[in-house]
């Protein structure tokens, strides 16, 4: 890194050290974004969030509208509401809330509403669970939100804020999700750092910012919001003849928030003094590395920890961790898996009748090398299973064995970490 | 029409960015309402009903807006004093 | 072409009456109710301007249209997805002459509930413009009778000041016609076909707004356009209230209940007169309270027409008038004298 030793504007001794579990810490972080309104549902392991926020409101502590709806559904429904009206607006939620919720998550995006969504990943029903697994988050894989996995309760409260400047800069607009592990991070207390109050008021800026939009029979342009004074119609049909152009701009900006994440990681830096990787992609001792495990999420500390002792050992290994599962960050990706043998792609999550989701991405990313790596998808975690050390050694005794071999068999390619045989 | 725009030209979120006044409904019509306005009472009913905000008033009197007028009848029908006929449009 | 002028309400004479409602900021003045109809279209725009592509006589734009009368001042429209929405709102072309926004079909009622609160909160933090926005949605019986009845039962039972516009055209007619939960017994519908085995739709309509009554909210009325002041007094009052207000209002579509175009008002004023729908209002304080022409019928009995009347014009119900079916309609007729029978028990100002 080129800028050394920078001293951040708010040096730990300037920030407040507090005990919390990652619901708590992202309750936390939404109470300093000066959030409008908050229409939420609870269902475990989002539900402290919920009742946290209730709390600072029947405490007077926010200005928030707290809307306690009668489903996910209804929450998204009144967060776009509530944006297209010019608020702030935050909900929350898991496993059947975010299935529940699919049908808004696409007209929020689509119609540019910035959005924070906390998704406190639990596996999907049936068998019902309660517990970790990314099977919900893959429901949004396309709903043109932009993804954002943490991987410990720091930076679920450091994401959290992040989220809200990302969706609302005027070239991203766009509704955001910051994902914790159910349980692993929401219900696991850990000390962390958090600013003043004032100093998230300024980061974000203060309240959201409407954006500018120009409509032919206006002579001037407008705020983008529901406004007596210049109206405007959000969520109209458009047809054959309007509706991919319509969805072009979309996509050019879930692009642009690749430089957006990017910079917003760094000037978190210069605050706080905490940053995560690029912002995008959260690399550890992947350089020079032989064997590379792409993984998102807790899991990922889990992993560091065992491949940290196996470089002891003087095995060539690194864990790559991705923090933006949308926008793709392909190119840091390449960049950084270029050299290496094999990438072993850690799925929270199956894709029955295919491969796991990131697996497919990491494919899709390397495709275009000219010496493509080896490449095997690991399954693990189902239904809040434990990643334990003991598992991460065997799967990397099994990865050396595969590397001495030079490939992989077809049928090979999709494996389970941690099932009973 | 307005000729069709390409993405760039398209506004936030896609909101409208005309009025559908700019769209003719008039061309719908078989059927034309014709005011007779020696019977018109000014009693605004029909410009009350009609769905297509297509009678207006001047001030002075009331009459049919063709551009938007669907020839759906109901200002005919409803008029108090049968003033409203409605004749065949004649294809062009 | 871009339109220059900002248009002004009232409007001046001479000028066209197709424009936008704009509110300076600050804006503080209240629209009266106007009742004598020259100074309304002098003084008046409705809410929805031409270009729509809403069936020739269908009554949807009617009741919007009257509706928008009454409202007094800054309005939030939210639509449900249905005919309504569908035909005002074809991109890149807009129908609304006010801040709209339609989300999806099941979720009018929530998403103005989102609206309404972030009203509350700009307000409370200096940032809201006006005294007050009010949020109107206009629903069709799909989006409220069935799939979107959750969201307005929940939306009531939080007290969020909305008023909620129910425009029922007693089916699905935007997906082509299918039985919805606010679909009369017998009604033919494509989901609910005359066969030679069932006479149409076998279930009788759900009485949705008494439902919204024993919400307790503070106003719930019926309504009709054909009823115009009624409606008029009504959709005023439901915007005054302070909390959620519903209004069922019958509107006839002639492509669904087959029939003609320019008796669409018609049949709404004969939906009063056979009592088939009552017209009435409903506060926590004074219950009900019957209004317009069916107070007029409750006072003078004579005055009920024979359900006949309202079905007689409408193809949906064709086959009730064959003589086979004489028994199907009796007890069409045995229901609606049941459900009047019992309103006149409960309306206050009923003669006893
Ligand atoms: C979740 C969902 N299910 C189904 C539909 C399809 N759909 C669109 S409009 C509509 C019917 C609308 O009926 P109603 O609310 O009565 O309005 P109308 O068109 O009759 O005015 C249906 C079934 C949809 N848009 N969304
Ligand atoms: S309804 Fe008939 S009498 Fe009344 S204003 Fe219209 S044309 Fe004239
Ligand atoms: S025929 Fe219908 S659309 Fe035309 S002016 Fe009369 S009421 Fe309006
Ligand atoms: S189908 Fe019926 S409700 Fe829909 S636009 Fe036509 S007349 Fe109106
Ligand atoms: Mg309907």
């Amino acid at each position: 890194m080129s800028r050394l030793q920078l001293v951040p504007k708010y040096p730990r001794e300037k920030q407040v050290m507090m005990n919390l579990n990652g619901d708590e810490a992202i309750a936390y972080a939404a109470k300093q974004s000066y959030v409008d309104v908050v229409a939420a549902y609870p269902i475990t392991p989002q539900t402290i969030i919920v009742e946290k926020y209730s709390e600072f409101v029947a405490n007077g502590e926010v200005h928030t509208e707290f809307v306690p709806v009668e489903s996910e559904h209804s929450a998204m429904s009144a967060c776009v509401g509530a944006a297209a009206a010019g608020a702030r607006a935050f909900t929350a939620t898991s496993s059947q809330g975010l299935a529940l919720m699919v049908e808004i998550l696409y007209i929020a995006s689509g119609l540019r509403l910035p959005i924070v969504l906390a998704v406190v990943n639990r596996a999907l029903s049936a068998p019902i669970n309660i517990h970790n697994d990314h099977s919900d988050a893959y429901l949004m894989r396309d709903s043109g939100w932009i993804m954002l996995f943490a991987e410990n309760v720091q930076e679920a409260y450091d994401t959290t804020i992040q989220a809200f400047k990302i969706a609302e800069h005027p070239e991203v607009q766009l509704p955001t999700s910051v994902h914790i592990d159910g349980f692993f991070l929401s219900h696991t207390l850990e000390n962390i750092y958090t600013l003043p109050d004032e100093a998230v008021y300024e980061f974000l800026g203060g309240p959201r910012k409407i954006p500018k939009v120009r409509v032919d029979y206006f002579g001037e342009e407008v705020d983008y919001v529901l406004n007596p004074a210049r109206p405007l119609s959000f969520g109209n049909l458009a047809l054959y003849d309007y509706y991919f152009e319509m969805k072009i701009p979309q996509l050019i900006a879930i692009n642009k928030a690749l430089d957006v994440i990017k910079q917003v990681n760094e000037e978190w830096y210069e605050l706080t003094g905490r940053r995560y990787g690029n912002g995008l992609v959260d690399p550890y001792m992947v350089e020079d590395a032989d064997i590379v495990i792409v993984a998102m999420g807790s899991g990922a500390g889990t992993i560091r920890s065992v491949v940290k002792k196996y470089r002891e050992r003087g095995l060539k290994i690194g864990l790559l961790r991705v923090r933006s599962y949308r926008p793709f960050p392909h190119s840091d990706i390449r960049n950084l898996l270029r050299n290496t043998k094999l990438v072993v792609v850690m799925d929270r999550a199956i894709g029955p009748g295919q491969y796991g989701a990131l697996y497919l991405d990491i494919a899709s990313t390397l495709y275009h090398e000219r010496s493509r790596p080896i490449l095997v998808d690991y399954v693990y975690g189902l239904g809040g299973r434990d990643l334990s050390p003991d598992m991460v050694s065997t799967m990397i005794n099994q990865l050396v064995k595969d590397l001495e071999r030079g490939y992989i068999p077809e049928e090979e390619r999709l494996r389970f970490l941690g099932v009973r045989g | 029409m307005a000729t069709l725009r390409s993405w760039r030209e398209i506004p936030l979120g896609g909101v409208a960015f005309r009025l559908s006044t700019d769209v003719k409904t008039g061309d719908w019509r078989a059927l034309r309402p014709v005011i007779d306005q020696s019977k018109c009472t000014k009693c605004m009913i029909c410009w009350l009903y009609c769905p297509d905000m297509s009678i207006i008033w001047d001030g002075e009197k009331v009459f049919v807006n063709y551009d938007y007028c669907k020839g759906c009848g109901i200002c005919a029908h409803e008029c108090p004093v049968k003033a409203i006929t409605m004749v065949p449009e004649v294809g062009e | 072409m871009v339109v220059k002028t900002i248009p002004e309400i009232p409007v001046k004479k001479g000028e066209p009456p197709y424009k936008l409602w704009i509110f300076e900021p600050g804006e503080k003045k209240e629209f009266p109710l106007v009742f004598n109809l020259r100074q309304l279209a002098e003084q008046r725009r409705p809410a929805l301007i031409p270009g729509h592509r809403l069936c020739a006589g269908c009554a949807a734009p009617i009741v919007v249209k009257l509706a928008s009368f009454a409202f007094r001042g800054p309005t939030i429209v939210v639509s449900a997805t249905g005919c309504l929405e569908v035909s005002t709102s074809i991109y890149p072309y807009t129908s609304w002459a006010v801040p709209w926004i339609h989300n999806a079909f099941e979720n009018a009622a929530a998403t103005a509930s989102g609206i309404e609160a972030a009203i509350k909160a700009l307000k409370k933090t200096g940032r809201l413009k006006y005294d007050h926005v009010d949020v109107v949605v206009f629903a069709g019986d799909g989006g409220t009778y069935d799939i979107g009845f959750q969201a307005l039962s929940g939306m009531a039972e939080r007290g969020h000041d909305v008023l909620y516009i129910l425009y029922d055209n007693e089916a699905y007619m935007n997906t082509g016609i299918q039985r919805s939960g606010g679909t009369p017994k017998f009604a033919w519908t494509t989901t609910s076909p005359v066969g030679s085995v069932l006479p149409g739709k076998g279930e009788h309509k759900k009485p949705i707004a008494d439902i919204m009554v024993a919400h307790r909210i503070p106003y719930v009325a019926t309504a009709t356009p054909a009823h115009w002041m009624d409606l008029m007094k009504k959709v005023r009052k439901g915007i005054e209230v302070n909390g959620p207000a519903f209004i069922h209002a019958l509107s006839s579509c002639d492509r669904g209940w087959r029939h003609e175009e320019a008796i669409s008002i018609e049949i709404l004023r004969r939906a009063v007169d056979t009592c088939y729908f009552p017209l009435w209002e409903w506060t926590p304080e004074t219950g009900y309270l019957l209004t317009d022409r069916s107070l007029v019928i409750a006072r003078n009995p004579s005055l009920k027409q024979p359900i006949d009347k309202f079905l007689e014009v409408q193809g949906r119900f064709r086959h009730l008038l064959r003589p086979e079916n004489k028994e199907l309609l009796k007890q069409l007729q045995d229901y609606v004298d049941a459900v009047w029978e019992d309103l006149l028990k409960r309306a206050s100002n009923a003669p006893r």
